[in-house]
């Protein structure tokens, strides 16, 4: 369908309503029901055992680092923590579940009611939080002999359990409304801030491109001042940032043109596709699927003693918002200095720079000045650099007493960059010091009036404009490590003049 | 038949231990016996010749090494084809597990190696444990040893025979509503459900999991404790195993043998008797009531009212639970696959394997366990039978405030003749009618010999609290010891 | 109320049992009586008893987070009834991922 409508015209009509359901696949060692190494990326079919291949008469056993992994996620949002909760299973039948039946939970999930507060803009969106449980991952499938290595078109697939049995939280908020234009923002902040607070856990590796992290979108429209909810579709496989935003974003837009068009959305499922921005549907059967739930009778009810619940509590690492708030006020940023550093992805560098003895401006100057252009050249997120803040507050001080000039410190920041070595062997190796030896400059000084004696002259004259081109040549024969005011002084005071 | 395979497992243990046999001679006799009665029994579907011999030779090696043996070192077993065993093909009685070579061993599989005790092969059973009279096993039908005409009970039925026809003095079976107890009962043999949580469930190919329970097959009380003790106790791969200390089952089978039940009361459940039971099952029950009594028990009327549930509530969470436990069975990871052509489609291939490698009644159990968990019945069957146990349980504790057992008839009727069942499935339910209320309850059941009826064998069944499963050894041990010679030798001849 | 031949065949198609027409029959017969009979555990389970799922009450039985060796590849694939490139092979799927 050609997309006529523009997003302002659906804005203008229609109120967006979103949900969002985020798979996270917890950084346990071992899987969630079996000893089996999670480590990512083995041979296929190498990370397998009778429990996560669903072998006959094997069992499920829990780990109790999922539990507890689970159970910090819920905290961090603000959930309550079940006293007594139990897994159920959800059957059906699909080739990468092992027992065709998934481990998961139902109505007693283990954490419930939570928020997460993001901002969008400068201003603050509540997004609550219906529930954080958890379950087993499936197996990976790949289909062969089709075109685009998509389940449509294959002549058969390939089954890898690898990944069978590993622990996966789903969090899952209530309807987000209210937000109008901003759905698509809201969306991915909400996810940002979600993988931000479970990476400051240490639950989870959170990498969206190997799918330790999976999202999938709801959308729907409602005619603005309708009450009811309108039809929602559920969007899967989207797998970046910037694809929640552009899922939201193509759904809205897709739901305005059928119900401009006088359509009905079908409630289904559709997927997101990275390369055109757009999903499709998928092939499910015509009647809803019946998971016939019911308690796993394999495993017996969880109860988190609530002392271990508040030793969790209190075991907590301080979270992305709340170590924001301290750095804005560490730094003294205020709210825009902040959205562009968290933008450029610097907040946690500027805060340690300073921590390591920089001055708040200095520090803010580097890694949103040369240090952001740096990565931006090569392709990088700022952290990824291989320069330490500890260093560059390194740099910063040798600024501040005299040893580098402002040129010289952004040649010693890139040779770091270049060789990953301390600024002071960089500057050693590379001789970048600043010259402050007066035999030397005034050597240079009386060679650069030698070679140029007329414009000597015009100084002594009182032309003392012309004075930059004794500078400029200073400036070469010490390799730029003189300070160019200082050569500047020297110079006019050797002719004679005093620059008034 | 040599009179090796005609000791009690307690006397031939002692026998290898002493040096006396070893336990490779042994083993040999029950392998003689084997081919000899098994092609009219049907008892084995894998006799496992070589393993048992290699099991057997460590045996006689670490005697001569002068190691400790086991209590039940040297002593064959015939292990029900539902328990996992390393190597050694596994297909609980169904053709869509035909060839299933495990790559693991069960934990009771690894406990009985470990213990020293032979396992001579693997014996036939209902399909899945589905069943009351092992006649719907995929591999043909069991006879039992008494009347090869009629069922050897089920779904442990091959265990029941081979231990009845004297080709092993033990074998483990698995009750999830009585498949220990009522084959037991059928073929004159004790048979034991341990406490729920008792025996490790790692590596029994589940049928219904809150009920399943693996247990013991013996023609002696004594022989029956034993071999509990060898596979009870805590298994931290099965997480519904009970970490507690073994009930001292072997010490209360000799306590009871000496025939004093001073100071027990025994509760006979008004509810497991009445119309439906065989007038000879009702008088041998009678007999062992007076037993009992000139024992020393006061034996007292007990009402469990909510008895008379058990077999619905079964019927709704037995099959639910199956239905999802039986899902695995695809074709994709192992087992049967049928209709794999090129042109088929992954959901229409698993359809067709499901519908060849399984039999009517595995299926018709699928069918009603997806009918009462789906959407809209869930509350009214799944939910209310669920309700119905914590009823049940409620009875039994009620009953356990007056009695320190309860008993009953095992089976309301003896033996029934082969085929006679087969088209009725509320009437094979029936048979579970004595056993279900201790499998619902999660309670320690035993069945031992009260008697013949027409020449054929009845069962009493006894049943006391959790973790109390020493009492039943107790009381049956001290029933065996008040009759004169065990019934089991007038069992015919083969 | 009598099970139909269509809902038996539903049942079918959710537990993935390509039944045939013969049994159907045979099915719903069958099973309209065992309904009949198990459905009397309505006439006495009460609004206020508590379901039991377990026989035994425990909770919270975990396992420490330890790596245990897996099974050889050999191993996890020997029983498959196809494999390829070390992968469990399997016909074309119809339907989605869930
Ligand atoms: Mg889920
Ligand atoms: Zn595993």
């Amino acid at each position: 369908m050609t997309q006529t409508l523009s997003y302002d015209d659906v804005i203008a009509r229609y109120e967006p309503v979103i949900g969002l359901e985020t798979h996270v696949e917890l950084g346990t060692a071992s899987k969630m029901f079996c000893g089996c190494s999670t480590t990512f990326g083995a041979e296929p079919n190498t990370q397998t055992c009778p429990v996560c291949l669903g072998l006959p008469g094997s069992l499920p056993v829990t780990n109790a680092a999922a539990i507890e992994f689970t159970i910090r996620i819920g905290l961090a949002l603000n959930c309550e923590i079940a006293r007594w909760c139990r897994f159920a299973r959800k059957n059906y039948f699909y080739p990468d579940m092992p027992k065709d039946f998934q481990i998961s939970q139902y109505d007693e999930p283990l954490c419930t009611d939570g928020w997460l507060d993001v901002d969008v803009d400068g201003q603050t969106v509540r997004v609550e939080i219906e529930r954080v449980h958890l379950e087993e991952d499936t197996g990976k499938t790949l289909h062969v002999g089709g075109a685009t290595g998509r389940i449509h078109g294959a002549t058969h697939s390939l089954v890898d359990y690898n990944r069978a049995g590993i622990p996966l939280v789903e969090v899952v908020t209530k309807p987000v409304a209210g937000i109008g234009s901003r759905a698509p923002q809201v969306a991915k902040a909400y996810v940002t801030e979600l993988r931000d607070i479970l990476r400051t856990l240490g639950v989870s590796d959170v990498r969206m491109e190997q799918g330790s992290l999976r999202c999938d979108v709801n959308t729907s429209l409602r005619p603005i001042a309708a009450s009811a909810l309108g039809t929602r579709t559920e969007t899967k496989n989207v797998n970046s940032l910037r694809s929640v935003e552009r899922a939201v974003r193509s759904e809205m837009l897709r739901q305005a043109e059928l119900l401009d068009t006088g359509r009905r959305i079908v409630q289904e499922t559709r997927h997101f596709q990275e390369d055109t921005g757009r999903s499709r549907p998928g092939r499910s059967k015509e009647e809803a699927t019946d998971y016939r739930y019911f308690p796993e009778p394999d495993l017996v009810p969880l109860a988190p003693e609530p002392t271990w619940v508040d030793t969790i509590k209190a075991s907590l690492p301080e979270l992305p918002s709340a170590r924001r708030r301290r750095i804005a006020g560490e730094l003294g940023a205020s709210d825009r200095d902040m959205i562009a550093m968290a933008n450029t992805g610097v907040v946690d560098l500027v805060a340690v720079t300073v921590a390591a003895g920089a001055s708040a401006a200095e520090a803010r100057n580097w890694w949103m000045g040369h240090l952001a252009q740096q990565a931006n050249a090569t392709d990088v997120e700022p952290a990824a650099l291989s320069i330490t803040p500890e260093q560059v507050a390194r740099v910063i001080a040798l600024v501040a007493d005299g040893t580098l000039s402002t040129g010289l410190a952004r040649q010693v920041v890139d040779g770091v960059l270049e060789t990953g070595h301390d600024p002071d062997r960089v500057i050693d190796e590379r001789g970048l010091r600043t010259v402050t030896d007066a035999g030397t400059l005034t050597a240079a000084i009386d060679e650069a009036i030698a070679a140029h004696p007329d414009i000597a002259d015009k100084v002594r004259g009182g032309k003392v404009a012309a004075a930059g081109v004794l500078v400029g040549a200073v400036m070469k024969a010490t390799r730029g490590q003189a300070d160019a005011a200082s050569v500047r002084a020297l110079l006019l005071d050797r002719l004679g003049t005093d620059g008034e | 038949m040599t009179e090796l395979t005609r000791l009690t497992a307690a006397a031939t243990a002692e026998a290898v231990a002493a040096g006396t046999v070893s336990a490779v001679d042994v083993t040999e006799a029950h392998l003689a016996r084997i081919a000899a009665v098994d092609y009219r029994l049907h008892a084995f579907l894998q006799v496992d010749a070589e393993g048992a011999l290699q099991a057997a030779r460590a045996v006689d090696a670490a005697r001569a090494n002068g190691d400790r043996l086991g209590a039940l070192a040297g002593v064959p077993l015939a292990l029900k084809d539902v328990v996992v065993t390393k190597d050694l093909e596994t297909t609980s009685g169904s053709a869509i597990l035909k060839g299933w070579i495990p790559p693991y061993d069960a934990t009771i599989t690894r406990r009985l190696r470990e213990a020293g005790v032979v396992i001579l092969g693997k014996t036939n059973m209902d399909e899945f444990a589905m069943g009351s009279s092992t006649e719907n096993s995929a591999f043909g039908p069991t006879h039992n040893p008494w009347d090869l005409a009629r069922v050897p009970g089920g779904s442990s039925g091959g265990s029941s025979a081979a231990v009845a026809g004297f080709e092993a003095p033990l074998g483990i079976g698995t009750d999830t509503g009585g498949s220990i107890r009522q084959p037991a009962a059928v073929c004159g043999l004790v048979g034991a459900k341990p406490t729920y949580g008792g025996v490790s469930r790692y590596g029994l190919i589940a049928f219904s999991s809150s009920l399943d329970q693996a247990g013991p097959f013996a023609r002696t009380v004594l022989d029956a404790a034993l071999l509990h003790e060898v596979i009870a106790g805590h298994d931290p791969a099965d997480s519904t195993s009970i970490d507690a200390p073994v009930p001292p089952v072997v010490a209360a089978a000799r306590s009871g043998a000496t025939g004093d039940l001073g100071g027990l009361t025994v509760g006979v459940v008004t509810e497991l008797s009445g119309e439906g039971y065989q007038p000879g099952v009702t008088a041998a029950f009678a007999d062992a009531l007076t037993r009992l009594e000139a024992a020393g028990a006061k034996v007292a009327e007990v009402s469990c009212r909510h008895f008379g549930y058990a077999l619905p509530a079964y019927y709704l969470i037995a099959p639910s639970e199956a239905s999802s436990n039986l899902a695995r069975f695809d074709g994709v990871r192992y087992g049967l696959r049928v209709g794999d052509d090129g042109t088929r489609t992954l959901e229409e291939v698993m359809a067709l394997t499901r519908e060849a490698g399984f039999g009517a009644e595995v299926k018709r159990r699928i069918i009603l366990g997806t009918y009462a968990l789906s959407s809209g019945y869930y509350a009214a069957y799944y939910g209310q039978a669920q309700k119905v146990r914590t009823l049940i349980t409620r009875d039994f504790r009620a009953a356990f405030e007056t009695c320190d057992v309860l008993v009953s008839p095992t089976t309301p009727t003896v033996a029934f003749p082969i085929g006679e069942r087969a088209d009725d499935p509320m009437a094979m339910y029936a048979a579970d009618l004595c056993t279900l209320p201790a499998s619902l309850a999660g309670l320690p059941a035993l069945s031992v010999p009260c008697g013949l009826s027409e020449g054929l064998p009845v069962g009493l069944q006894v049943m006391a609290p959790a973790l109390a499963d020493d009492r039943i050894y107790r009381v049956a041990a001290a029933l065996e010891a008040s009759y004169d010679s065990p019934f089991i030798d007038e069992a015919p001849e083969l | 109320m009598p099970i139909t031949r269509d809902e038996v065949a539903h049942l079918a198609q959710l537990a993935r049992l390509a039944v045939t027409d013969e049994e159907l029959d045979v099915f719903a017969g069958q099973l309209d009586v065992i309904l009949a009979a198990v459905a009397r555990v309505g006439e006495v389970a009460a609004d206020d008893i508590a379901p039991m799922t377990h026989a035994v009450p425990l909770t919270n039985v975990l396992r420490p987070d330890v790596i245990t060796p897996s099974l050889p590849r050999e191993q996890a694939l020997a029983a498959a009834p196809a494999t390829e490139g070390g992968r469990f092979r399997v016909p074309q799927i119809l339907e989605d991922e869930q």
